[in-house]
């Protein structure tokens, strides 16, 4: 069941230097117990993607310009503050990459958890603060009678990344949106974090959208793949069949770029394939395929004129000319 | 280059670190008298040949970074001895000391931080050769064309600032700096760290050539087990503040011995959604090297954990040839 539509969505950002299109036509879909990973580089437009659905794009100077955000049969894009506020955190709760930052450090663990459920379910704060509690053994952080009253500077990375898990998960949303949840963490406390959420959203039944540059998280955690690059979708499928059959020169590179564990070992050392150049400023795009100074299968066709996305089979779709014949 | 053997020309070590130790004391109260001390690096030895790469890997807090900069004596040793091409760093004279620091070079994580915004790139390149009056009048152009060059920038670009580049070039730049003396040794502290994927393979690929093309040694201090896993010939484990396993790539990735090289390996994830999983998820995070707990440091989370490791520390055992491990289940 398809839960949240964003169609040919639009933001754009208004600086002295011109206007940068960092979300330029998105358009998928994210289904009901599904989690759907969105990779892509810096600056390819996956978080202000995030941004847009939950209505936190900065504004001044962002902007959503075009396209609608269809969930539960409203569009997200034309709904009012007050409304928003009513879905987001509620139904639509987001974790961010940096949980220093994003935790507010003059209040406890609990005052900032509790406040979702006196906001949303209209708890007593006493209530509440037995409902955080639960939350926070839930993603198992030790003894959280006590840590329910600690600040944020007194945990440690990982169980801050557990306590904003918590705070997220606490009004039960159906949809989660982590952006780049354990970029920040070791790698042994990534593990954790990544068991934990993977069952978790077993627990919840919750829909993920998973955010990230890291194509062994994606690899995973996802079962469905969205291929962004400046500010577009380059390449859909399914992990499987995204992992197996790569379609795209882009994502072709991208995956033969990353070096893999144990394959020199194995014998299988190679010198790792480079995308040359470099990613393209978003404020002097070239004019064609927005991939076509890096592409190594470059045709003239592609400076010209931007591909549409082709739909291949096994719901593969794919941004580029090689593939145009696949309808 | 090589195809999976380790590199070993010729069998000179020209670095030597035996019992290293840098303690920081925290102090507090009027006469800032220390309280306590954050062992961050807590008796280290290891030494790297002529030509081989090494790397130091581990999680935050291990101490790795700290150990680098031991080295190159920017931050003084505690305790211990570091050996530079069979002469002893803490006796040598000033005028040696600055001979040395011409030999070994950083390259810096964060190529934003590292650059200095008011310097054109020819200015930056020509820093170190001013510092230490080398390359004078026309040759210092030629040195700095040369080495953008080598890096693969152009050299009209010698006359922007860092700002007008991007990630990947700023990281080039820094690379180009730390060659402008032509030193033996170059230590990397998480040189790709802070890159973009397809970037990272660039400079992955550029540290290779470089190594080859110069007959450099290196020491890559990070926490991706993959990209040292690439770059380095040898490679140390490193937690809280100690060595726990050192081995030989091959062996490192094929044998690990250490119940916690073997959670590291394993919790990588593997862009691979067919792989089988089974991954060992350590508890808890890593302790604080004010206090490390008694015995063996990693008795703590460690999943195999028995009753003497509570008690004592292990010792170093060899295994096979250069792999070595401390653990009491062996």
């Amino acid at each position: 069941m398809e839960l949240l539509k964003v169609n040919n969505l639009k933001t754009c950002f208004f600086s002295r230097k011109g206007t940068a299109k960092a979300v330029d036509g998105v358009t998928y879909s994210l289904n009901s117990g599904e989690v759907l990973g969105i990779v892509g580089e810096s600056g390819c437009g996956k978080s202000v993607t995030a941004q847009s659905i939950m209505g936190i794009v900065p504004n001044p100077p962002g902007m959503i310009v075009g396209g609608e955000i269809l969930f539960d049969g409203q569009d997200l894009v034309k709904l009012s503050p007050k409304q928003m506020r009513l879905i987001r955190g509620n139904r639509i709760a987001m974790i961010f990459q940096e949980p220093m930052t994003s935790l507010n450090p003059v209040f406890t663990i609990g005052d900032q958890i509790s406040e979702m459920f006196v906001l949303h379910r209209k708890y007593t704060q006493k209530q509440a603060m037995e409902a955080s509690i639960d939350m926070l053994a839930r993603v198992q952080i030790p003894s959280p009678h006590k840590r329910v009253h600690e600040f944020p500077h007194q945990l440690s990375g990982g169980m801050r990344q557990r306590a904003m898990i918590a705070m997220a998960l606490s009004c039960d949303p159906e949809i989660l949106i982590a952006d780049e949840p354990t970029t920040a963490l070791d790698v042994t406390v990534q593990a954790q974090i990544l068991d934990l959420m993977i069952r978790l959203k077993e627990d919840f039944g919750t829909a993920v959208q998973v955010i990230t540059h890291d194509m062994g998280v994606i690899a995973e955690m996802a079962d469905r793949i969205v291929v962004m690059y400046a500010g577009r979708v380059l390449e859909e499928a399914n992990t499987i069949e995204m992992f197996q059959n790569t379609l795209h020169p882009y994502t072709q590179g991208l995956l033969k770029s990353i070096p893999l564990l144990g394959s020199r070992t194995a014998g299988k050392y190679r010198k790792l394939t480079e995308i040359k150049g470099m990613i393209p400023s978003l404020y002097s795009l070239p004019e064609g395929c927005k991939f076509c100074d890096r592409c190594p299968h470059v045709m003239e066709l592609c400076r010209k004129q931007e591909p549409q996305l082709f739909h291949a089979d096994n719901g593969h779709s794919v941004r580029c000319w090689l593939h145009s014949g696949e309808k | 280059m090589n195809n999976g053997k380790p590199e070993t020309k010729n069998e000179e070590k020209i670095l030597k670190v035996e019992n290293l130790k840098v303690h920081f004391p925290i102090r507090k109260g009027l006469l800032s008298r220390p309280v306590g001390y954050v062992y961050a690096v807590d008796g280290v030895s290891f030494d790297l040949k002529k030509g081989e790469t090494l790397g130091i890997v581990g999680e935050s807090g291990c101490g790795k970074t700290t150990a680098g900069m031991a080295v190159m004596n920017l931050n003084p040793p505690t305790d211990g001895d570091v050996w530079w091409k069979g002469k002893k760093m803490a006796d040598m004279t000033p005028s040696q000391m600055r001979a040395l620091r011409r030999d070994m070079q950083l390259i810096f994580q964060d190529p934003y931080s590292s650059l200095n915004p008011r310097m054109t790139v020819n200015q930056i390149l020509a820093d170190p050769m001013e510092v230490h009056g080398m390359y004078k009048g026309e040759k210092r152009k030629e040195r700095i064309d040369y080495l953008m060059e080598t890096v693969g920038l152009s050299p009209e670009q010698g006359t922007r600032y860092p700002h007008e580049f991007s990630g990947g070039q700023r990281q080039r730049i820094g690379i180009a700096r730390s060659l402008a003396l032509s030193p033996s040794l170059i230590i990397g502290d998480e040189p790709v760290s802070a890159l973009d994927v397809s970037i990272q393979a660039q400079i992955i690929n550029l540290l290779m050539n470089l190594k080859s093309e110069f007959d450099l040694s290196m020491i890559i201090i990070s926490h991706d087990l993959a990209v040292v896993e690439y770059l380095c010939d040898r490679i140390i484990v490193m937690y809280l503040g100690k060595i726990i396993e050192s081995a030989s790539y091959a062996s490192l990735y094929n044998d690990a011995k250490h119940p916690y090289t073997q959670a590291l390996l394993s919790a990588v994830p593997v862009p691979d959604p067919l792989r089988e999983k089974n991954r060992i998820i350590l508890q808890g995070d890593v302790p604080s090297p004010i206090d490390p707990p008694s015995g063996c440091r990693f008795h703590t989370r460690c999943p195999r954990k028995m009753e003497i490791c509570e008690k004592n520390e292990p010792a170093m055992k060899e295994f096979d040839k250069g792999h070595t491990a401390a653990c009491h289940l062996y």
